[in-house]
């Protein structure tokens, strides 16, 4: 019966769902890759010598984690035109996840940093290395192991809260089920069918991360020197 | 200064807030010297030695190699680590715990410095590498990562890649103190090898037997300070204070010395 | 612009962080209740089945937006016959959705008691459930505690959420705000200091229960 129903109205639900997929994706994408060099930004500016440019730093990272995405939206999206600058609904969707989630891959590019050995810097920089170079070639590629599952993580979740863009008609995959509920009627059908998607998305990706956990994890107890701390969980709770 | 004096050491002082852990350490090094330091845990000896190439830069004194200061400015600040940098190349350190660079094979960890500090080719540098790791009794080991490696291996290894340095001094920072048993003598071989060659080093150790064999001059460190110093055998065999034969006989009783 | 509105906007923010309060600790309470019976029955049975329908409970609720679940759980299980009302549907929606976060926290911090602990508690002679009970559940608890007091700060701003199924919080009264009275600036500008106040609030009181249990 649940099966049927969803049969029957595929053709019309199917293509839909599935453009308010492809904006899905474009909003995820376009906020992961402006969250990412976002973040690279903080974490430069969070380890520079003055303290105020530190201080704003570790503001910007407080902010954004205690203040809901919604309200970052509204504000984008409904408060900026009173300052002139108009954004489209996706355009505000897309820098207001990346706002936010450029605090958290901030923590996890420090993270990464973190769980270098203090030893391996100071081994590079008694061998006559600049510590730029220390950087460059010893604890960025080691680093880099450690940020991989924790990006993965938040990506799913940033996939997860691009249905909040919802809220401000960016029509997504989320709006799309909700415009075919109201018309249909058929909440519990629409829904499910809109939860596997994000389902079939977010579950293999997160399955990834966690393998690549794993496996760093059993490198780790193995590793030159003394044992490494366990990858710290950075990414967005939930 | 004397003309063969390599290291100079004078007045270094190290404090943490309230914490004094080297007070008033003054000692010269001439041009293949080797000298130990000896003494309990917490005597100071492994902050005077990292002091020596700045990774803990001392709150007071003058550390000077070949007359040059080093980590400090002639105008008496603090040199940044980049500044730093050149001196530190100059000075080939192994650490306890070997800190070799897990991503890289054993022979690019030899090789690492000689290409990307001294910009010597990549050719030259894993030729360099080769006849290090050849020299430390692993060339068989050179395309393997540093993880398959026994500690005393590894160990070989860091030294190997200090070696590449080319440097002037050599410092050892309890090299054997993270080892099995079973592993420390393979590492003591190496050192003696190169002590044996007439190379200048610092070597903080807990291995007193091998001290005695390998050093000039041993000097006896507690609380800090350098409480007696001198000819390695003499200082060792006939002790004059109180502290160091405290600190050797409870060596012989097997207990720890701390 | 009147003088009744700054009047209004604080009690219509109030008003709203009262039901944000509410909401936060309704949910709060059925995930910790969630997470911890759950936990608690993976570490004391060896049931294959429980261990897999636990499992499918966390992968189906973790990997699904908070948004698409809440709307599943109000729209569908009205369209059942089943009416909650909004605050209900958003405690029991965000609750479910924080069991399956809570549930893996809870099983990581009772995981991490060293084996041996729990052999000597057995090896006196008390039961599984008593040794479980005395010795892991404490200790696990503890160790728990800086990452349920993450999700805690994480569940204030996911309240925001429950405006969609028009729950009477802070973001549904401040849009009928706006919609009154046009100061999207101010008013929203509130609302993100609200936030920030809350998730502070909340951060502050779970290091502060954390350097409690630190010294005893």
């Amino acid at each position: 019966m649940f099966f049927q129903t969803i049969a029957d109205n595929i053709a019309d639900w199917g293509p839909r769902l599935l453009a308010g997929l492809r904006l899905t994706f474009s909003v995820t994408a376009g906020g992961f890759c402006l969250a990412f060099m976002l973040a690279l930004l903080i974490e430069f500016l969070r380890t520079r010598r003055h303290a105020a440019v530190r201080f704003i730093a570790r503001l910007y990272i407080a902010s954004a984690r205690g203040v809901p995405i919604l309200v970052i939206l509204y504000l984008l999206y409904f408060a900026l035109p009173g300052a002139g600058i108009t954004l489209s609904a996706v355009a505000a969707g897309t820098i207001g996840l990346a706002a936010v989630y450029a605090a958290y891959l901030a923590e996890v590019f420090r993270a990464g940093l973190h769980a270098v050995p203090a030893g391996q810097r100071e081994a590079a920089l008694s061998s006559g290395m600049s510590p730029l170079q220390a950087f460059r070639l010893v604890l960025l590629p080691q680093a880099v192991r450690h940020t991989i599952a924790p990006l993965l993580i938040n990506l799913v979740s940033l996939l997860k809260d691009s249905s909040i863009c919802a809220l401000i008609a960016v029509p997504e995959l989320t709006l799309v089920s909700r415009e075919l509920m109201s018309e249909s009627f058929l909440p519990l059908h629409v829904f499910a069918l809109t939860a596997l998607l994000y389902f079939g998305l977010a579950w293999p990706a997160s399955l990834v991360a966690r393998a690549l956990e794993q496996r760093l994890h059993q490198q780790g107890q193995r590793d030159s020197g003394r044992g490494k701390r366990p990858v710290v969980e950075v990414a967005a709770v939930g | 200064m004397a003309a063969d004096t390599l290291l100079e050491v004078a007045n270094l002082g190290k404090t943490f807030g309230h914490l004094t852990v080297l007070k008033n350490v003054s000692f010269n090094l001439s041009r293949g010297e080797r000298v130990a330091l000896i003494g309990p845990s917490g005597s100071g000896k492994s902050t005077c030695l990292r002091a020596i190439n700045y990774l803990e830069p001392p709150t007071e004194g003058d550390i000077r190699l070949e007359g040059q200061s080093i980590g400090r400015r002639p105008n008496g600040q603090r040199m940044t680590d980049r500044e730093m940098a050149p001196q530190r190349a100059e000075i080939g350190m192994v650490f306890q715990h070997f800190h070799l660079w897990p991503h890289l094979s054993v022979r690019e960890n030899v090789a690492l410095q000689p290409r990307k500090v001294r910009g010597m080719s990549r050719s030259d540098a894993e030729m360099l590498a080769g006849d290090l790791l050849g020299k430390v009794h692993l060339a068989h080991k050179a395309e393997e990562m540093p993880q398959r490696l026994s500690g005393g291996q590894q160990q070989r290894v860091a030294i190997a890649r200090a070696l590449a340095q080319q440097p002037k001094l050599l410092l050892f920072d309890e090299p054997t103190s993270a080892l099995d048993p079973e592993l420390v003598g393979e590492v003591l071989t190496v050192i003696k090898e190169l002590a044996a060659e007439g190379r200048a080093m610092v070597l903080v150790t807990h291995e007193i037997a091998f001290a005695r064999e390998v050093a000039d001059r041993i000097l006896f460190m507690d609380g800090g300070q350098i409480v007696e110093e001198g000819p390695a055998k003499s200082v060792l065999d006939q002790p004059q204070s109180p502290r160091l034969k405290q600190f050797l006989a409870s060596l012989q009783l097997g207990g720890p010395d701390e | 612009m009147s003088d009744a509105l700054p009047g209004l906007i604080v009690e219509a923010f109030f008003a709203g962080a009262l039901v944000t309060v509410k909401v936060t600790a309704g949910a709060l309470a059925v995930a910790l209740a969630i997470g911890m019976t759950l936990a608690a029955a993976t570490v004391l049975t060896n049931s294959r089945m429980l261990q897999t329908a636990i499992r499918i409970y966390v992968e189906a609720l973790r990997n699904v937006p908070s948004l698409t679940f809440l709307f599943l759980l109000y729209y569908g299980l009205a369209s059942l016959g089943l009416r909650l009302s909004s605050m209900v549907a958003a405690i029991v929606g965000l609750g479910l959705i924080g069991g399956a976060i809570t549930v893996d926290i809870f099983r990581s911090g009772f995981r991490s008691i060293p084996v041996g602990q729990s052999e000597a508690a057995t090896s006196i002679g008390l039961t599984p459930f008593a040794a479980f009970r005395l010795i892991v559940l404490p200790q696990g608890l503890r160790q728990a505690l800086p990452s349920i007091g993450n999700y805690a700060v994480a569940l204030v701003k996911d309240t925001s959420l429950v405006a969609a199924i028009a729950a009477p919080e802070i973001m549904f009264n401040a849009r009928q705000l706006v919609n009154e009275t046009f100061q999207t600036g101010l008013i929203y500008g509130s609302v993100a200091l609200v936030y920030l106040v809350l998730t502070g609030a909340v951060a502050q009181v779970m290091s502060l229960v954390e350097r409690r249990l630190e010294t005893r």
